[in-house]
């Protein structure tokens, strides 16, 4: 289940939250609430006032609890993963859909780090009514309330799927909801992380919700309530590798982002182009409706592309002047180094294209094999743009940082010969909206190398002295 | 069985002996079981055939952990309650335990055939240790079974425990079993392997316990239905597992192919790296490093060199045994410093560091990894990629006569060892 701190973290006070945003939450509580009192008018016959009901409800009531205090944060910290779904349905299913409301309204004693008490009503009232409305959906396609008997499987397995169904769909639509009225501003890419774990989180989520009907069904057998903690065992397991999967693919991401910064060490000029890349060719790649493992291989591609740089000696790249024939097809060939060195990678099957094919242009005139139009990979024209606009934004010690209005007329300047014309469009959409963290002013450079020229730069192309 | 098709080009080594032996123990229990069943007839066939399609199933979504085992938890977990369940819908289960193995081999092979099809390996090892195991608690469990009940209240804590206790023998034979043939095949100790095998099977071993009880107990009030529902929330711990399993591989693989940076870049001669990377975990495993401490160590011989991306001009050769005191230190201090700026490796960074100084030095002298590193650093930088047994020789001649300062005499022993059984050379030639 996506718990609605997993969107507000770090106890932000509410004040920061838009007027949409209030507006929304105060909807979907007052819309609980008015569901609780007719719920309560009318719903006379599944009274459970009985004690035995009344254990049930406090021990799944308990079991949301423990799920819901230690969710699993996912990457960046931005959506967090926890399994207290199969609480919320076994009470739909023991309880019927009152004792579900009061499961999922647990979650306001939820001990979370830096949940705000309106953080705590607002996600208390979207467990409250998506447990209500499944219960509904539950009761509504034949499923009886109380300890299923063994007559009824598998007729229940159907009323449960759907109730599960609506139970995922309406807490995650009502969170997600929310999510895109107050975007999460901290991490700097917004929603982007958790966008991408959605659909992960869904399925895990149905999966866990099924668990929930084997609550139910263990209650009256056997083992009765002990069943809700051997139930948890799994949900934990499945939890800690999730985690240990979140913790492993930050520790790639920063020792790629560290790894690529130490290539660029040869070349004091490009502090943090890699990285710019890399998020800039991510800004295009969402910007034309690329799927997230793709927007996520082109990450890795902007930060990689220049990796086979170190192939070419440093007295090349530093020179200041023409470059011989030779030291130009030195530097030609630093696409095909950077391959051999990413080639070993196993997902970066489309990304190698893009970082073979940077230095590509429309019109055919780039290198290292002089493709043009779509002959070229779409992620070669995607990364093309976001290295040309960093060298321009960047400074360079034949000329200060350009600025970014600058920038964006040069791309469509070179829009159609060099760069693809969707791309750059693309591009300077994403960047009114989500601007562009230009590098600061560098550290003066020593002065005995200033080169005159950059490899990546359109506004200072490099100087070759033909024919020797 | 499989094996003949598999032999030759599916399987991605040759089986070690201790394989052999296994698949062959396991292969004789299999032709006993199945022919025991077939003389005898199938009891309960509808029970059998779900089970074993559910075992069929797990075993086409079987996945690999860290350190290339390999696992299928939905397979295990179906076999191992086929093996423990008392009533199906509450008719008493009758199978023997004989026909317990049968269905679950059966169930295994049929599960390996899309692998096969596909050109992957078969797996048979995997196979045959969840065999064994699933035969161990079969064995135990099946002629209790008719003593046990499940719907008394005083009564089921009696089977829960029996259940519990039995499974987790059996996951502790998958345990010993795996230990063995990688101690056998690494030459890794024992006891190191054994905690290393345990350490990683832990977590989806407790959950394949727990849901072959909870199928067991359930299946008595749901039926069949009751494998069906627990296919769904074992299939979400798996892909979390895959995921997992999937991001450690790609993390390696990327931090192998970024080691290369420093060859292509000509600081160090072509596949300096990657042999390092090879002796060192050798070298570590020989020393009795458990595999946490040699992926460290792994990590910090593959970008051991990564400091020397900062130096102006390339090391002649790149050969930094051969480069001043102050050199080494330089480099070893801002390679040290590149992985530092990760955050999230701080001990592979604490190896780096201390890459370049003398076993015998103040507080006790560098980590062992570090020693390892600085030997394994050395030798490679004399041999090279050279085959030559003289040149080894020769190598390590050279680093015996150190090792009253500079390197640990302790390592360089692991080392001549690990050299020695290498008939190929430490690290084949470079790709390229």
């Amino acid at each position: 289940m996506v718990t609605g701190n997993g969107h507000r973290l770090n106890g932000e006070p509410p004040s920061r939250l838009s007027l949409a945003a209030w507006l929304y939450m105060a909807v979907v509580v007052a819309g609980t609430v008015i569901v609780l009192v007719q719920a309560l008018g009318s719903d006379a016959e599944t009274d459970s006032a009985g004690t035995k009901s009344g254990i049930t409800l406090v021990v799944l009531a308990l079991l949301f609890l423990v799920c819901d205090s230690t969710p699993t944060t996912l990457t960046s910290r931005q959506s967090a993963w926890s399994p207290s779904s199969s609480a919320t349905l076994a009470a739909v299913v023991l309880l019927g859909p009152l004792g579900a409301m009061a499961v999922g309204a647990a979650s306001l004693l939820s001990v979370r780090r830096g949940a705000g008490f309106v953080q705590r009503v607002f996600s208390a009232s979207v467990y409250g009514l998506s447990g209500y409305c499944a219960g509904r959906a539950y009761l509504a396609l034949g499923g009886s309330v109380g300890l299923p008997r063994h007559a009824a499987f598998p007729a229940i397995i159907v009323p449960f799927a759907v109730a599960a169904v609506v139970h995922v769909f309406l807490n995650h639509g009502l969170l997600l909801g929310m999510l895109m009225l107050d975007p999460p501003v901290a991490a700097g890419q917004p929603g982007r992380a958790a966008g991408r774990h959605i659909p992960l989180l869904f399925f895990s989520d149905l999966g866990y919700a099924t668990l929930g009907l084997l609550i139910a069904a263990l209650w009256g057998g056997g083992p009765g309530a002990f069943t809700a903690i051997l139930v948890l065992v799994p949900l934990f397991v499945a939890r800690w590798a999730m985690g240990q999967f979140a913790a492993q693919e930050r520790a790639y991401a920063a020792t790629m982002a560290a790894l690529c910064q130490a290539v660029e060490t040869k070349d004091l000029y490009t502090r943090g182009h890699s990285e710019r890349v890399a998020r800039g060719s991510a800004m295009i790649a969402q910007e034309v409706g690329m799927r997230g493992s793709r927007v996520e291989a082109i990450r890795y591609a902007g930060m990689l592309h220049d990796v086979g740089k170190l192939g070419v000696p440093t007295t090349v790249l530093r020179k200041n002047g023409p470059l011989t024939e030779e030291e130009f097809a030195a530097i030609q060939l630093h696409p095909m180094r950077g391959i051999e060195i990413v080639r070993e990678i196993g997902f970066l099957d489309e990304a190698l294209a893009g970082i073979m094919h940077h230095h590509e242009r429309i019109d055919g005139l780039g290198y290292p094999m002089g493709l043009a139009g779509d002959e070229i990979p779409e992620f070669a024209r995607v990364i093309a743009v976001a290295d040309a606009f960093d060298a321009m934004t960047s400074n360079r010690s034949y000329r200060g940082a350009r600025s970014i209005e600058d920038a964006v007329a040069d791309l469509r300047r070179w829009s159609g010969t060099q760069f693809d014309p969707v791309l750059v469009e693309a591009f300077v959409a994403a960047l009114s909206r989500a601007g562009w963290y230009q590098p600061e002013a560098g550290a003066p450079q020593p002065a005995d190398s200033v080169p005159a020229a950059d490899h990546d730069d359109p506004t200072a192309p490099l100087q070759v002295i033909e024919g020797r | 069985m499989t094996e003949p098709r598999s032999a030759g080009e599916s399987l991605r080594h040759a089986m070690d002996s201790g394989e052999v032996l296994l698949v062959a123990a396991a292969g004789m229990l299999v032709v006993a079981a199945v022919a025991q069943t077939a003389a005898v007839g199938v009891v309960q066939l509808r029970t059998a055939l779900a089970f074993g399609g559910l075992i069929a199933f797990g075993e086409v979504l079987r996945l690999s952990l860290p350190g290339g085992r390999e696992v299928a938890p939905i397979a295990s977990a179906g076999a191992f309650a086929y093996a423990v369940i008392v009533k199906v819908g509450m008719v008493p289960a009758t199978q023997p335990a004989l026909q317990v193995v049968a269905v679950a081999a059966v169930g295994m092979v049929l599960g390996a055939m899309p692998h096969l099809a596909a050109g992957r390996p078969a797996g048979l090892t995997g196979i045959a240790s969840r065999l064994v195991a699933v035969a161990v608690v079969a064995a135990a469990f099946r002629p209790l079974s008719r003593s046990i009940t499940i719907t008394a209240p005083e009564d089921w804590w009696v089977a829960l425990a029996a259940m519990a206790g039995l499974l987790v023998v059996g996951w502790l034979v998958e345990c010993l079993i795996g230990a063995l043939i990688s101690a056998n095949a690494l030459r890794a100790r024992f006891g190191v392997a054994l905690w290393d095998e345990m350490r990683v099977q832990l977590p989806l071993g407790v959950a394949v316990t727990a849901t072959a009880i909870l199928i067991a107990f359930a299946a008595d009030m749901m039926g069949l239905a009751a494998l069906g529902l627990f296919i769904a929330p074992l299939l979400i711990t798996q892909l979390a597992f895959r995921r997992y399993a999937g991001i450690r591989a790609t993390y390696l693989q990327t931090v192998r192919a970024l080691a290369r940076v420093t060859e292509v870049g000509g600081y160090v001669e072509d596949g300096h790296a990657r042999r390092v990377g090879q002796l060192a975990v050798a070298v570590g495993r020989d020393l009795g490093m458990n595999e946490p401490e040699l992926l460290e160590l792994e990590y910090a011989a593959l970008m051991h060199d990564i400091g020397q991306l900062s130096l102006r001009d390339p090391i002649p050769g790149g050969a930094t045994v051969l480069a001043s005191r102050d050199d080494q230190q330089r480099i070893a201090e801002l390679g040290a410093n590149v992985i530092g700026e990760t955050g999230v490796l701080p001990r592979v960074a604490e190896l780096v560091r201390c890459q370049h100084r003398p076993w015998r030095g103040p507080n006790g002298g560098p980590p062992v990894g570090s020693r390892i590193i600085r030997a394994a650093n050395a030798f490679d930088d004399l041999v090279g990629s050279s085959a030559e047994p003289s040149r080894s020789t020769a190598a390590l001649e050279r680093l015996r006569l150190d090792t009253a300062t500079e390197y640990d005499p302790l390592v360089v022993e692991a080392l001549a060892r690990v050299a020695g059984r290498r008939q190929v050379p430490a690290g084949r030639l470079p790709a390229c």
